[in-house]
């Protein structure tokens, strides 16, 4: 099992834009509001992609519908940018016609947990080996900030202007409980740490989820008393307690922080090779 | 179950239902990936493919529904696999946003719409032709379409394998409209040497990496090459239509790339339209029928044609792109033109549109429930009209 070395150095920019990255043309910009966390989650990505010499041929990345989801578009890999929801379905498509890609989900909240989320849920059952990196900023960004699953209750969104009354979900609560095999969680204002994360979900074999928060502070921020980018990323420093520490706390203390860090890391069967067996098998009596 | 065919068996003969005739005929052009849910009339395809698919090395998903199960092939399609999946009634309504979205992506691939009639659950172990205008405008944003029809076991067969030649020649999704009737009926059916079998393979593409661009189109019925996923060919395959064709971009892109969906098959018809003309060239009582109803149709005309009345028969087994010429030049001696289908008349319509100056009598028989239309009453419409 990889695990990232601490003692990695990041590299200058120009190394991962070189390697792993498509600029947008010189009378365009990247479509992401000024400031926005999604510029610093991409980041990770690739300083992730890069870490595990990742050929570019053998990427897939797999988006649905959302802010997060021009994502693709900046990456030197393959592409599938379909239907909102359609990501952990194509994905499972995808590695399983051919296990040699890596197979990377890009995902907003709303794609991976609201409509997509049988298909979350059930490819974590599967433990298809595909990574699924959940760009988590409590709203739906692209349609203009309405409340979705993972809006915090009590906030605020274009959909709940008197505060959200509904629960949200715990994205990777969820995952573990579906069965997903690496499960972690980590900020944009972490951004090594986030790093990491992306790349042990890589390097893990079988379905595994990097539930990523991100910073929207245009249309969650704004509403709920942090409308620059600087004072939701403070919010996920000064707020962000790790997993290690969260179980010295009691749950009266860890509610209301994000914990952060590695939740599961197991081995179950991957159903890519339980197929490759069976058809072992089934070949071997005919 | 008797012994096993392998994707290069010898020509055999076998007692085959129509669903499993879809399967063999699936294999035998190259299908490989087969994901689905499972829903009556078209269950035993799953089951089949479940059997058949690790027989030749091909893969078999069950998915959590039929939302997932048109992604998962779109993504397979996208690995290079040829990719099929079968579904019914409230299944492929699940599907027309996937279905629509692999047109506007161009994905190849093959959805299996095994019909059962009415709205809702309808009659589950039924049998209807109640999605020959779903097929064709199902999918948000009317994009062209290619749909089959078979009427036998044998051509159910044989026009799956030209269901996967065509969406891999158009990269494009194709329907194959079958019937519970004929998913479940058994005939016997003599299966070719897979080998022998035509493939048609997707365009892809050749020459420099670099300079590969997945929709890079100049003229607007082209079909531009697909690389898989996983070539030293960037594939960056698109739902958003106005992907940047040929240096076009914005609105100009978009209305560019609308219509190249329609052009590219539109402007091919002859390679997709297939009918069957049985005694057409005197016909005064002509039948247009499809699928399973064809065989009443047929019997039908052949009463008529003992009493020596001169009738003939249409059979449409491409029912999209729609073959208005072929009716038209059907129907050319025609007074009554008679459209018995399992619905209230949506292929009617279409040649009732195909007629649009002809003087011709169109008349439908419809049945909205699961019972065949009987030659007799096809026969019975006519009285008086003849
Ligand atoms: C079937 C369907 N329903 C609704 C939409 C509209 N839509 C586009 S993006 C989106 C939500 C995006 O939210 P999220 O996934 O959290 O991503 P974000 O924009 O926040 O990055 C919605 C509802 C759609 N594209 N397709
Ligand atoms: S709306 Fe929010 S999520 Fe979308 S780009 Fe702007 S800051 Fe980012």
């Amino acid at each position: 099992m990889t695990t990232v070395r601490k003692t990695y150095k990041p590299l200058p920019m120009e190394h991962y834009i070189e390697n792993y990255a498509i600029m947008p043309a010189v009378d365009d910009h990247f479509r992401y509001c000024p400031g926005c966390g999604l510029g610093l989650a991409q980041s990770a990505v690739v300083r992730a992609f890069d870490y595990l010499k990742l050929d570019p041929s053998k990427i897939v990345t797999v988006s649905g519908s959302g802010c997060y989801a021009v994502m693709g578009q900046y990456i030197k890999a393959h592409q599938f940018h379909g239907p909102h929801g359609a990501g952990a379905a194509a994905a499972t498509g995808i590695k399983l016609a051919n296990p040699e890609l890596t197979v990377i989900c890009l995902q907003g909240d709303g794609d991976a947990v609201s409509i997509g989320a049988g298909h979350f849920v059930h490819g974590a059952r599967r433990n298809i080996d595909i990574t699924v990196i959940v760009f988590n900023n409590f709203v739906f960004g692209e349609t203009g900030g309405q409340g979705g699953p993972t809006t915090p209750l009590g906030s605020k969104t274009e959909t709940s202007p008197y505060g959200m009354i509904e629960n949200s979900f715990d994205i990777c609560q969820l995952a573990i409980g579906a069965g997903a095999t690496y499960v972690a969680r980590s900020t944009v204002y972490h951004a090594w740490h986030l790093t990491k994360c992306v790349a042990n979900a890589i390097a893990h074999k079988g379905f595994s989820v990097v539930e990523v928060l991100q910073n929207c502070h245009e249309l969650w921020g704004r509403r709920n008393g942090m409308p620059q980018a600087s004072q939701m990323l403070n919010w996920y420093r000064d707020d962000s307690i790790t997993v290690a520490q969260a179980k010295e706390m009691s749950p009266e203390q860890v509610k209301g922080k994000f914990v952060i860090g590695e939740f599961v890391r197991s081995d179950k069967p991957e159903i890519g090779e339980e197929y490759a067996k069976l058809i072992a098998r089934v070949q071997k009596k005919g | 179950m008797t012994a096993t065919i392998t994707a290069t068996a010898k020509a055999t003969r076998r007692l085959l239902m129509g669903n499993e005739a879809i399967c063999e005929g699936a294999i035998a052009a190259g299908v490989r990936f087969y994901a689905g849910y499972p829903i009556t009339p078209a269950t035993e395809i799953a089951e089949y493919m479940s059997r058949r698919m690790p027989e030749v090395a091909g893969k078999y998903v069950q998915m959590e529904d039929e939302v997932g199960s048109i992604y998962a092939i779109m993504g397979a399609s996208g690995a290079g696999a040829r990719a099929m999946t079968a579904t019914s009634g409230p299944g492929i309504g699940l599907m027309q946003e996937g279905i629509g979205s692999a047109a506007a992506m161009e994905i190849p691939l093959v959805v299996v719409v095994v019909s059962r009639p009415g709205p809702g659950a309808g009659d589950a172990t039924g049998s209807g032709q109640c999605d020959v205008m779903q097929a064709r405008y199902g999918p948000n944003g009317d994009n062209a379409v290619i749909a089959l029809t078979p009427s036998t076991v044998a051509e159910s067969f044989w026009l799956t394998v030209k269901a996967v030649n065509l969406a891999e020649r158009f990269r494009t999704p194709v329907i194959l409209l079958t019937e519970g009737l004929l998913g479940h009926m058994r005939e016997v059916i003599d299966l070719p040497d897979y080998s022998k079998i035509e493939r048609i393979e997707r365009p892809r593409p050749s020459g420099p990496p670099e300079k590969y661009e997945t929709y890079a189109l100049h003229k607007i019925d082209e079909i531009s090459p697909m690389a898989d996923f996983g070539s030293k060919y960037r594939s960056v395959l698109h739902y958003v239509p106005n992907h940047n064709y040929a240096g076009r971009t914005g609105q100009d892109a978009l209305k560019f790339t609308l219509n190249h969906f329609h052009a590219k098959i539109e402007s091919r018809r002859d390679e997709i339209i297939m009918t069957e003309s049985l005694h057409t060239d005197d016909a005064e009582v002509l039948f247009v029928a499809y699928g399973t109803q064809a065989r009443s149709a047929h019997e039908a005309m052949n009463r008529l044609r003992a009493r020596g009345k001169k009738a003939g028969m249409l059979r449409l087994i491409t029912l999209w792109p729609f073959p208005y010429e072929e009716v038209k030049q059907a129907a050319r001696a025609a007074k009554v033109v008679l459209v018995p289908e399992m619905n209230t008349g949506q292929v009617q319509g279409e040649v009732l549109k195909a007629l649009r100056r002809h003087p011709a009598e169109v008349l439908g028989v419809n049945h909205l429930h699961s019972d065949p239309i009987t030659p007799e009453e096809i026969l019975d419409k006519l009285t008086g009209v003849l």
